[in-house]
């Protein structure tokens, strides 16, 4: 890949799509094509209109004003079938797989290969096996896909849209759960596509890796396009800049100040597998934080720094072990005691353990908080309302108000209130789980800068990720998480590739 | 990018059109056709102050049946049982009336003692299904399915299926005055309605202004978000278990009071009309929204589409085919609603009719509160 190209004519071409949502234009007049045996990588900030011009081309909306050209032909899809028969597939961030059945009926979802009047299992798992395989994947197909880890989930997602044999082939945000491992198998087969023709779009908030595969990037801003180039014309800065419009820097962590007295003590924690009550997915790990610390647990995927993240936080059993905080011993406390001596934690997903979909931004924001504005009997509503709003003020929510749907947020702004709801909470610990996942530079800029300030104020900061460049911009300590124990513990003088190496992750690049 | 990422620009909606009013005030409306058309077809029987009186009376002992329903739903859950419940507690009310035989001699408690044994009774079924959902994990379905077997049971054991007719007491033994519930009213309007409206203002105000309210709401809508934000879910699902109990227990005492007998199969089959009203008042089974409000509306069309087609003497058969299909039309309209809703743009406002913002913050979950009634 990134091989300079003979792009020939486009096989998908999109001529001034214009999407307007009520008064709002959300593309505004964007031209894009793709060209057969070429990845074209999408960047953009959220809300810049990268979804919604994906959604188009597969059929899910129809645009405003504009044309859809296949082949020169112009063409109209009525749906995600009708695009799917033109031979466009679309792999979508949110899994859209059956969690109840084995991953070879998911494979062959909505398309099952027919003999007679019956379904034709053998040829599907015969196939299924195949791709599977292509994908290096040691997965048997009659696995219940909800028994799979979520990394293996997306790559059976990845699967599916192979065994549709399409043209074109759109992946919008494939490596999310993935690790590095899976995202190089990712890599090869996407290799192995445009080998043999097949046009790639890909989407991904995660710069660094997708410009590894692109071959030509466009970038998108406030739904227009700011931008295109072939991928050796390129680089990171050049991306960001036309993202953002501005140079952009996650900056380096918060200096300048001394740490205060130890406010996380984790001792010898031990965290079994809930399906295997032998196997330890944390081992016996410890790990002291001080007042005003922010450490980053580094790690894969199945590292087990959810896993001990969330028995820290009372969410999981112990197997063993001691969690202290500066006040005294927490390991039999409740979540909610945990949370009420000061220690929070942000969970990873947000959709699912974050956010309350019914619940104003305000609520949803004083959640945690809102058995301290009882007054006699009733809840405060000056003092939630204050309480609301100072929090959106305070973690920088983009909202019409206290009263918007959770729902109307762009994915890091929901991130913010999700953050914001724990720190109001004016805890001593606070855990973020991946809080950057799936949220643009912009965002993560304002989220790394919350944590710096509180971190200033005495917050010790507890911070998982598996972007490495993360580590080095707020870290000051990181410590390396691989089959639940600490096997690296770094400062940030460090180098990525060092970080990478001691995770026991090959170096993609060196 | 995700999915929710997207939905601030769709605006199918400027302000709110006519069309989503209409949709808002469903329930309301709905309520209003129904008396009008009545009205017209009935203008000597249905439109007057006695029978509106008695269709409230009636209507009573299903809407506070309904409203503790609407607390379990809210939770996500489901309560079968309050049929059975509203039977045994009111046969609980009944027996205590004939004394109890203590060592020779008969015990006869006062009403208020009665009263509190039959809320009792209620609070302790609602207990029992609250353990067995939040704290052993049984399906809710499930849990009150058995409960409501078990409940009915029991009240049928305790008088081998028999009727206890003799509800006055006596004034020598100091027990009368039970009667007074169903019977009396207070200027001029029946106690059991005004029991109705203390139970919906009390259940209002625990929705809309209390901790407990939040919490319900919040796990209702995503049960593990809440617990991480520190919200003691299995505690809130208990009580709103106990919440329903003891309303099908003061719904079962009015209903005993009004027919001045104890029947073992009081009330059977009324947990689904408890239901009905609930998803015609716009809750979503899924858990997380509905209000009081229209739970009562709820209550109302359905208690006054029976009163008005057997006023106009339609047969019970067709009232049957007519309340399943407004059930029908309910669940339908909800769903057109909720899809609506995601649709809209920010800011605006999800509930009642005036087009600024709740000034309050509150959000169409839970417009649930006598403030936001006199706004709309």
């Amino acid at each position: 890949m990134n091989a300079a190209q003979q792009l020939g004519a486009p096989v998908l071409s999109a001529r001034h799509i214009v999407k307007n949502y009520g008064g709002v234009r959300a593309l505004k007049g964007v031209d894009f094509d793709v060209y057969p045996g070429t990845v074209t990588t999408l960047f953009g900030e959220n809300g810049a209109g990268k979804s919604t011009l994906m959604k188009i081309l597969s059929g899910v909306e129809q645009p405003t004003d504009g044309t859809i050209l296949l082949d020169g032909q112009e063409v109209v899809f009525a749906d995600t079938n009708d695009a799917r028969d033109h031979g466009i597939s679309i792999i979508h961030q949110e899994l859209s797989l059956s969690p109840n059945i084995s991953v070879r009926d998911n494979l062959y979802m909505g398309r099952e290969l027919r003999r007679g009047l019956a379904v034709d299992y053998r040829e599907q798992e015969k196939r299924s096996r195949e791709v599977l395989a292509e994908l290096g994947l040691d997965i048997d197909p009659h696995v219940i896909v909800s028994e799979l880890r979520l990394g293996e989930q997306q790559l059976i997602e990845i699967a599916r849209a192979l065994l549709a044999e399409s043209r074109i082939l759109i992946m919008d945000e494939p490596t999310s759960a993935l690790s590095a491992n899976e995202v190089e198998i990712l890599f090869r087969v996407i290799d192995d596509l445009t080998g043999k023709g097949v046009a790639i779009v890909y989407i991904s908030h995660h710069l660094e890796e997708a410009l590894q595969v692109t071959d030509q990037a466009v970038v998108l801003r406030d739904g227009s396009m700011t931008a295109k180039a072939p991928a050796d014309e390129i680089d990171l800065e050049w991306i960001v800049r036309h993202m953002v419009g501005e140079n952009f820097d996650l900056g380096s962590p918060p200096d300048g100040y001394e740490f205060g007295p130890l406010a996380l003590d984790i001792d010898a924690v031990s965290v079994a597998d809930p399906k295997e009550p032998d196997r330890m997915l944390v081992d016996r790990l410890s790990l002291k934080v001080q007042e005003g610390e922010i450490v980053c647990i580094y790690g894969l995927m199945g590292a087990g720094r959810t896993e001990l993240l969330e028995a820290v936080a009372g969410r999981r059993p112990l197997a063993g072990g001691r969690v202290t905080m500066r006040k005294g011993e927490i390991t039999n406390l409740s979540l909610r005691d945990r949370l009420a001596s000061g220690l929070g934690l942000v969970p990873e997903d947000r959709q699912r353990d974050g956010l309350v979909p019914t619940l104003s931004v305000g609520r949803n924001i004083s959640l945690a908080a809102v058995s301290t504005f009882v007054r006699g009997l009733f809840v405060s509503r000056a003092k939630e309302r204050a309480h609301a709003d100072e929090a959106i003020a305070d973690v920088t929510v983009k909202t019409d108000g206290a009263g918007a749907p959770i729902g109307s947020l762009s994915g890091g702004n929901q991130q913010k209130v999700v953050i914001g709801k724990i720190v109001s909470t004016g805890p001593k610990v606070l855990l973020l789980d991946e809080p950057t996942r799936g949220i643009d530079v912009g965002a993560k800029a304002e989220v790394f800068r919350l944590v710096a300030q509180r971190a200033r104020t005495g917050l010790a900061v507890v911070y998982s990720t598996s972007e490495v460049g993360e580590c080095l911009s707020i870290a000051h300590r990181i410590v390396v998480m691989s089959r639940g124990r600490i096997v690296a513990e770094f400062d940030p003088s460090v180098t990525k590739e060092e970080i990478m190496a001691a995770s026991g992750e090959a170096v993609v690049e060196a | 990018m995700s999915h929710t990422a997207l939905s601030p620009r769709r605006r199918p909606f400027q302000g709110l059109t006519l069309g989503a009013f209409l949709l808002e005030a469903r329930a309301f409306l709905a309520l209003l056709v129904i008396f009008v058309i009545f009205s017209i077809l009935a203008p000597t029987a249905f439109p007057t102050l006695s029978n509106i009186i008695v269709m409230c009376q009636q209507v009573s002992v299903y809407a506070i049946l309904a409203i503790g329903m609407l607390v379990v739903i809210m939770d996500g859950g489901i309560d079968l049982s309050v049929g059975s419940t509203l039977g045994l507690s009111g046969m609980v009310a009944g027996l205590a009336l004939q004394g109890f035989p203590i060592g020779g001699v008969i015990l006869y408690p006062p009403v208020w003692v009665v009263v509190i044994l039959a809320v009792a009774t209620g609070a302790l079924v609602g207990l029992i299904n609250g353990v067995l959902v939040a704290r052993l994990k049984v399906a809710p379905f499930v849990a009150t399915l058995g409960m409501m077997y078990v409940v009915r049971g029991l009240a049928q054991l305790t008088t081998n299926g028999l009727t206890v007719n003799n509800l006055s007491g006596k004034p020598e033994l100091g027990n009368t005055g039970f009667e007074w519930l169903g019977f009396n009213s207070i200027l001029g309007i029946p106690v059991g309605v005004w029991i109705m409206v203390i139970v919906s203002l009390a259940a209002s105000l625990l929705l809309s202004r209390t901790v407990y309210g939040r919490w319900l709401y919040a796990q209702g809508g995503n049960r593990r978000a809440a617990e991480l934000s520190g919200v003691p879910v299995r505690k809130v699902s208990v009580r709103a278990y106990v919440i329903a109990g003891v309303c099908a227990a003061i719904a079962g005492v009015i209903l005993t009071s009004e027919l001045t007998s104890a029947g073992p199969t009081q009330g059977t089959s009324y947990e689904l009309t408890a239901i009905a009203a609930v998803v015609i008042g716009g809750a979503s089974l899924m858990g997380g929204t509905g209000n009081v409000r229209g739970t009562l509306l709820g209550a109302f069309v359905i208690g006054f589409l029976a009163a008005g087609l057997t006023i106009v003497g339609i047969s019970a058969y067709v009232q049957t085919v007519f309340t399943g299909a407004v059930i029908v039309l309910a669940v339908l309209l909800n769903g057109i609603q909720l899809r609506s809703r995601r649709q809209r743009k920010p800011g605006t406002p999800a509930a009642g009719g005036a087009s600024a913002p709740p000034a309050d913050g509150v959000d169409a979950a839970s417009t649930d509160s006598i403030t936001e009634n006199a706004r709309s």
